[in-house]
């Protein structure tokens, strides 16, 4: 396999609509960015993978046959991507592979969503539980994860207030973040006292619908050495599946558990093996995880082996994953609970831990960030994609 | 200078998706579904692992062999996860309502169904009376309409031992 980098970036400002662009036009916007900042046109790309979650979340028919010219593809080959929430994720995964693989030296990963055009998208998203068994009961992604966090807190001891935390942590850096969606910050009491949506979750620990599109363009190692241009490095990349039954991970003989994220844990054990990560703690210096709702990045936390199991929140309480405090900072852009456009909020994460540590952040930057992981997930808890980012091809060592 | 796209009005196009399905269950659902009828609860177990799969698959997803022997199980059980829904989504039922994860005794996995039977106004009470390892009992419906929702949980009468 070859050495790929991340040449260019681009991702617009997200918020709740945009009525002055099609779902293709702002995908366009997204590409062009990209395309600016690596120095490259689109007759520069040889292939594209576009992350596109289900149909019925934006309310088109693939939609991918309707941005190709957006983007310039006809002629080039394309693939569509759908992980469901990690669909952002699986498409850099995707990308590389063309890259890696050697069968091309550029590719663009380019896409958009728009979640707030649909008026029913925990309806929508029902309908990916099973037929007979579960689908029938209002099963969704809100009740899935408020679940999981009773598991968590009741596992752990943790409570209301320490997801409250994550919340004020990931407003106070969203607002430092020029294209994240809600960037107002927020008290404790403020997530404390917001409306309770399926207990414990409230509004306040729970991400936005957004829209907005981001792209991104890799490249071959021999490519990049053409060029006179910082590239960020994909080092490691792994992927993993849990089981679709949420009802299987619980009780005695469970091999992971719903408070946990077990499955995920795997994927970055697989990309820290290839990206020679022994120490995650030492060895990482910003995390951008996706976490949709605030009790979703305690576990995440843990499963990139930045703590043990049960220690997030009192780490958290205590200023740890805070911008400007020592060790790993997690979701410096505010991550996926500021700023969710569900086909590319993987997409998002990648760009975001290969601008910090290329030290392109602006005011979220980590001081002297070299390297950065990066994850998504999808389905009910489901698919899971993880990435170490460098700023260096040398071995990852310890500071 | 302002441009056209600036200045012009949002426009929209409204549209409803009317979808319709009629999915086919299969056989192993059936059976399941016949033993609501009867007031059972019925798994399913696979013969190298031993687990009892309710809801009942045909196949055990570890072993990847097709599952064997019939298993009922027993009409109550412990609580493993749960949440109070007090939000309404659009195409899902009026809130509030509980749902719960209930591994049944007898059985390896948890089985999904609504909790009947304590007043949500409360959230906080509410949540300490379905705290994760309370007991619960199944309840049958008396009009069967042939699918899942034909059972309920209601918390148990006897304290966990």
């Amino acid at each position: 396999m070859r050495n790929v980098g991340i040449l260019g970036v681009g991702q617009t400002d997200f918020v709740t609509k945009r009525t002055d662009v099609t779902y293709p036009e702002l995908v366009r916007e997204g590409a062009q960015l990209a395309f600016d900042d690596a120095g490259l046109s689109m007759t520069d790309i040889e292939a594209v993978v576009v992350p596109l979650a289900p149909d019925a979340l934006i309310g088109i028919g693939n939609g991918e046959r309707w941005l190709i010219e957006s983007i310039g593809a006809t002629g080039k080959p394309v693939m569509r991507v759908n992980n469901g929430g990690a669909t952002g994720a699986s498409a850099v995964e995707a990308a590389w592979m063309h890259v890696a693989s050697g069968l091309f030296d550029v590719v663009l990963v380019a896409g958009a969503d728009r979640v707030s055009e649909s008026l029913s998208a925990q309806s929508v998203l029902n309908k990916m539980w099973d037929v007979a068994y579960e689908r029938p009961y209002p099963q969704n992604t809100i009740t899935m994860l408020a679940m999981s966090a009773m598991r968590y807190n009741h596992m752990y001891g943790a409570d209301e207030r320490d997801m409250a935390r994550v919340t004020v942590k990931n407003r106070r850096h969203a607002s430092l973040n020029p294209h994240a969606h809600l960037r107002e910050l927020v008290t404790e009491d403020d997530v404390l006292n917001s409306r309770i949506l399926a207990w414990p979750l409230k509004l306040g620990d729970v991400c936005p619908s957004s829209t907005g599109g981001a792209a991104l363009i890799l490249v071959s190692e021999e490519y990049a050495s053409r060029l006179k241009k910082p590239v960020a490095w994909i080092r490691g990349l792994g992927q993993n599946t849990e089981t679709f039954w949420m009802g299987d991970r619980v009780g005695p003989q469970a091999l992971g558990d719903h408070a946990d994220a077990d499955a995920l844990a795997v994927a970055f054990d697989r990309a820290y093996a290839q990206a020679g990560i022994t120490d995650p703690t030492s060895q990482i210096d910003v995390a951008e995880i996706y976490a949709p709702f605030s009790s979703v990045e305690f576990h995440v936390i843990e499963a990139a082996g930045l703590c043990g199991r049960g220690e997030a929140p009192a780490l958290l309480a205590g200023g740890a994953f805070h911008l400007g405090a020592e060790g790993v900072v997690v979701n410096p852009s505010g991550g996926t609970q500021c700023t969710n456009p569900i086909a590319v909020t993987g997409t998002v994460r990648v760009i975001e831990a290969a601008t910090q540590v290329l030290g392109r952040a602006g005011d979220r930057q980590v001081a002297g960030a070299k390297v950065a992981i990066a994850s998504a997930i999808g389905g009910d808890h489901q698919f899971y994609s993880t990435f170490v980012i460098a700023n260096h091809l040398d071995p990852i060592g310890h500071p | 200078m302002t441009s056209a796209s600036e200045t012009a009005p949002a426009r929209f196009y409204e549209q409803t998706w009317d979808l319709s399905y009629r999915h086919a269950l299969g056989a192993t659902v059936g059976v399941f579904l016949d033993g609501l009828r009867d007031a059972k609860l019925l798994g399913r177990q696979c013969p190298k692992c031993s687990r009892v799969l309710v809801p009942p698959r045909s196949y055990c997803d570890r072993c990847f062999v097709e599952t064997g022997d019939w298993q009922e199980v027993a009409n109550e059980g412990v609580i493993e996860m749960m949440t109070i829904v007090y939000e309404p989504f659009k195409g899902l039922p009026a809130p509030p309502y509980a749902i719960a994860y209930v591994l049944l005794d007898g059985a390896s996995t948890a089985l999904l169904g609504y909790v009947h039977g304590i007043d949500l106004t409360d959230v906080k009470s509410a949540t300490e009376q379905l705290a994760i390892g309370k007991r619960v009992n199944v309840h049958f419906s008396p009009q069967p309409k042939g699918d899942v929702t034909d059972y309920w949980f209601e918390l148990s009468d006897n304290e966990p031992t």
